[in-house]
């Protein structure tokens, strides 16, 4: 190809009349900007297709969509903590656990490593019991209220430290540890810091139970 | 995997089953092969929520699982099938079909089935019973065995199969009881279990149970509890159906022919077809170029009475269906009254040119298209040749042939004379591949059904105050109506006023994602 250029000066290598234009021609201005993001269309699309079957399956597709959202297959991640623990938290039930499965597959078809252990929740299962003697009498004499307390206090402790014991033995088993052990951790410091008898705080468990109990005694 | 079909993939998740779900499926299908543990470090997510993803998309047979590169003692890996996740949009046609073939009851059956992923008999005839029960007036009920009838007779067309048992990778097969089980276990292909149609014996009577409203929690707790024991007294436990894909891809296949020859030719044509297809449903394999041969004595006596159609008009109709250039039926033989066969890969294949050309009328015009099914049927052209055999003057035929070679619809063929490829001792021919260009087209729809899904979402983000303005606003007027007001309602319909048009945009644009899908499938099915 070097070796033809002294030749012609003004001859292509190629036929020109191909290209469409004939020399002397002006080019076509280059473009300055990307193509248009909608560039207008020459030819408008065909319309939908419309019907008795297409309005159907229209209707089944939004129900099949409105619906999955509410089946247990439809993951939502647990909310994380954010920095600072609120109080309305201990209120707040039905949080989402990371590690807990809504539905119960059959666990001989899928990997062995998959099988997530569902945790109990055992707070309410030993709390209902001491709260269930926690009837606070009117007439009780100073003393019993005082050793009543104390026990009550012991007992608080004791769940929580079961809980925390719990809490160990699943670290060792699950891979990751939960959110829950920092809790009970910050919960068991604040208690032995404050002041306060954690029995006295009554976070609304209970709101239901007692209701069934003697009328005529006064709940605080 | 393309970047369309994996960005479809993504946005098909997240539809259905959220973004966890999403996060986790996309990582796999881009990495292809992958532990449980070397997908929680990717994706950075804790290990028990990728665990619960994983659980769904086995559960639903999405992703398949099996020994990894180490053996059978190394950790488990885990493989996405998009092909599965596509299926996800054709979900409406699917439950539509059951419900043209076996009414309500079918229509039922496979939508619980298809959400829930895979379903024991007992479990699916108990809840499709209940939600007919449901919707029936006050004091009726639906039996199970009907709902079990209708289950066996979508088990026999083989709508249905039993999910695959699981193989052990391993030899300790033999179910020694302290032989561990194998960590990994292998699914394996349906069709191979001799089982696959075989309906479990279930002892299982009684009826639909309507649900009140006034129960209260506890009762419907005891009632879910109670269907979980009875589940393993029906005596299928371990027993999961799935739908079956494949064979409802056939019958769409079926169906595209069946309309096709009633466009081309008429409606009796069609019929004729439509039974020869059925006579031959059982009896041709998956993916066979053509059906059986049949007779023509035998379509004859197959052929419903209601067309009255006479011995020799139906001779004339089938040498009629052979000369079609669309070759959708052929004759292989002149026995019982000449052997008939209906092609089934070269109808497709027409289908797929057809729907080629009319894209390209479509999008670039009628004399584009007469370019294109030029170069078509005439294979490689040059300029000058494509000019003379579409009698279009040169330079309109040069503009529309390189508008279509930037699209990709055309290619260009080069033949050198010598070996220097010199512009000028060159041949330039141009081409067009069909499969390619159709798996072009294909992939093109792919991009539109993202689009189209993402500009749903980004509508329903923008008007969601006013959605849900609406929905309250429709409560509002149902207590109403109950309570009977009426000129509160007057009010509240004004307000509403505003919302009929963004409705009307939902509506739109909801109408066009389906329409979408539909193509998609009929390209789809032509092209594979």
């Amino acid at each position: 190809m070097a070796g033809s250029r002294g030749r012609g000066r003004s001859q292509f290598t190629f036929n020109v009349d191909a290209l469409g234009f004939g020399r002397g021609d002006s080019l076509p201005t280059s473009a300055q900007t990307p193509s248009p993001l909608f560039p207008p269309m020459q030819f408008r699309p065909v319309p939908l297709q419309t019907g008795e079957e297409v309005d159907y399956m229209l209707a089944l597709k939004q129900e099949l969509r409105a619906s999955s959202k509410n089946l247990p297959f439809h993951i939502k991640a647990a909310r994380t903590k954010t920095d600072v623990a609120r109080y309305s938290d201990k209120y707040q039930n039905g949080e989402l656990k990371n590690n807990c499965i809504e539905w119960s597959p059959d666990w001989s078809r899928m990997p062995k490593e998959l099988c997530i252990k569902v945790r109990k929740p055992r707070k309410t299962a030993i709390g209902a019991k001491p709260q269930l003697k926690q009837k606070p009498k009117v007439a009780a004499k100073k003393e019993e209220v005082l050793q009543k307390l104390e026990t009550l206090e012991k007992r608080e402790e004791e769940q929580h430290s079961e809980e925390e014991e719990d809490e160990e033995k699943k670290k060792q088993n699950d891979e990751e540890e939960g959110p829950d052990a920092d809790e009970d951790y910050d919960e068991e410091e604040i208690e032995d810091e404050t002041d306060y008898i954690m029995s006295y705080f009554d976070n609304g468990e209970d709101f239901g139970a007692d209701s069934d109990d003697n009328m005529d005694e006064a709940v605080y | 995997m393309t970047a369309q079909e994996v960005r479809l993939c993504g946005l098909l998740l997240q539809e259905h089953f959220g973004n966890v779900v999403e996060k986790v499926g996309t990582h796999l299908i881009r990495s292809g092969v992958l532990t449980l543990r070397a997908l929680a470090h990717e994706t950075k997510l804790p290990l028990d929520l990728v665990k619960k993803s994983l659980c769904v998309l086995v559960q639903h047979g999405m992703c398949t699982f099996g020994a990894g590169r180490r053996g059978p003692a190394g950790p488990v890996e885990y493989r996405i099938n998009c092909e599965h996740i596509f299926h996800m949009l054709r979900y409406p046609r699917y439950i539509y079909t059951a419900k043209s073939l076996y009414g309500d009851t079918g229509e039922l059956i496979v939508e619980e089935i298809l959400q829930r992923g895979q379903m024991t008999m007992s479990s699916t005839v108990k809840t499709v019973a209940d939600r007919l029960t449901h919707n029936m007036p006050e004091g009726q009920s639906m039996d199970y065995s009907e709902v079990v009838s209708a289950f066996s007779q979508l088990v026999e067309t083989h709508f249905l199969q039993r999910c695959p048992p699981l193989a052990s990778a391993g030899s300790s097969s033999s179910g020694a009881v302290d032989t561990p089980l194998p960590v990994a276990t292998q699914p394996t292909e349906p069709e191979s279990n001799p089982d696959c149609y075989k309906l479990p014996y279930i002892n299982l009577t009684g009826q639909g149970k309507r649900r009140r409203s006034s129960e209260g929690g506890e009762a419907e707790q005891r009632a879910a509890k109670k269907a979980r024991t009875d589940n393993s007294e029906c005596g299928d436990d371990g027993i999961y159906w799935q739908v079956n894909f494949q064979r409802f891809h056939l019958h769409f296949r079926d169906q595209a022919i069946i309309s096709a020859v009633s466009c081309k030719l008429d409606q009796t044509s069609s019929e004729i077809v439509r039974t020869m297809l059925r006579m031959s449903e059982v009896t041709t394999p998956a993916h066979a170029a053509f059906t059986q041969a049949l007779s023509a004595n035998e379509i004859f006596r197959a052929l419903q009475s209601s067309y009255n159609i006479a011995r020799p008009n139906l001779d004339q109709y089938l040498s009629l269906l052979v000369d079609d250039p669309m070759e959708f039926v052929g004759k292989t033989g002149d026995s019982g009254g000449g052997m008939y066969v209906v092609n089934l890969h070269r109808a497709l294949a027409n289908l797929a040119r057809a729907t080629l050309e009319s894209v390209v009328q479509e999008r670039f015009g009628s004399r584009s298209a007469r370019i294109f099914r030029l170069l078509l049927r005439k294979r490689h052209l040059e300029q000058k040749q494509v000019e003379d055999f579409a009698m279009i003057p040169a330079k309109e035929a040069k503009d529309m042939l390189y508008t279509l070679l930037s699209e990709n619809l055309v290619q260009l063929q080069e033949i050198p004379k010598t070996p220097d490829y010199a512009p000028s001792r060159t041949f330039y021919l141009y081409t067009v591949n069909q499969l390619p260009t159709a798996r072009l087209l294909l992939q093109h729809c792919y991009k539109t059904v993202c689009n189209l899904i993402e500009r749903r979402l980004y509508e329903t983000k923008e008007n969601k105050r006013l959605l849900e303005k609406s929905q309250r606003i429709e409560a509002i007027l149902a207590s109403l109506q109950a309570t009977g007001a009426e000129a509160a309602q007057l009010t509240e319909v004004e307000e509403m006023i505003t919302v009929p048009e963004r409705q009307q945009l939902e509506s739109l644009r909801h109408h066009i994602n389906k329409s979408c899908t539909n193509q998609l499938l009929s390209k789809h099915e032509s092209v594979t």
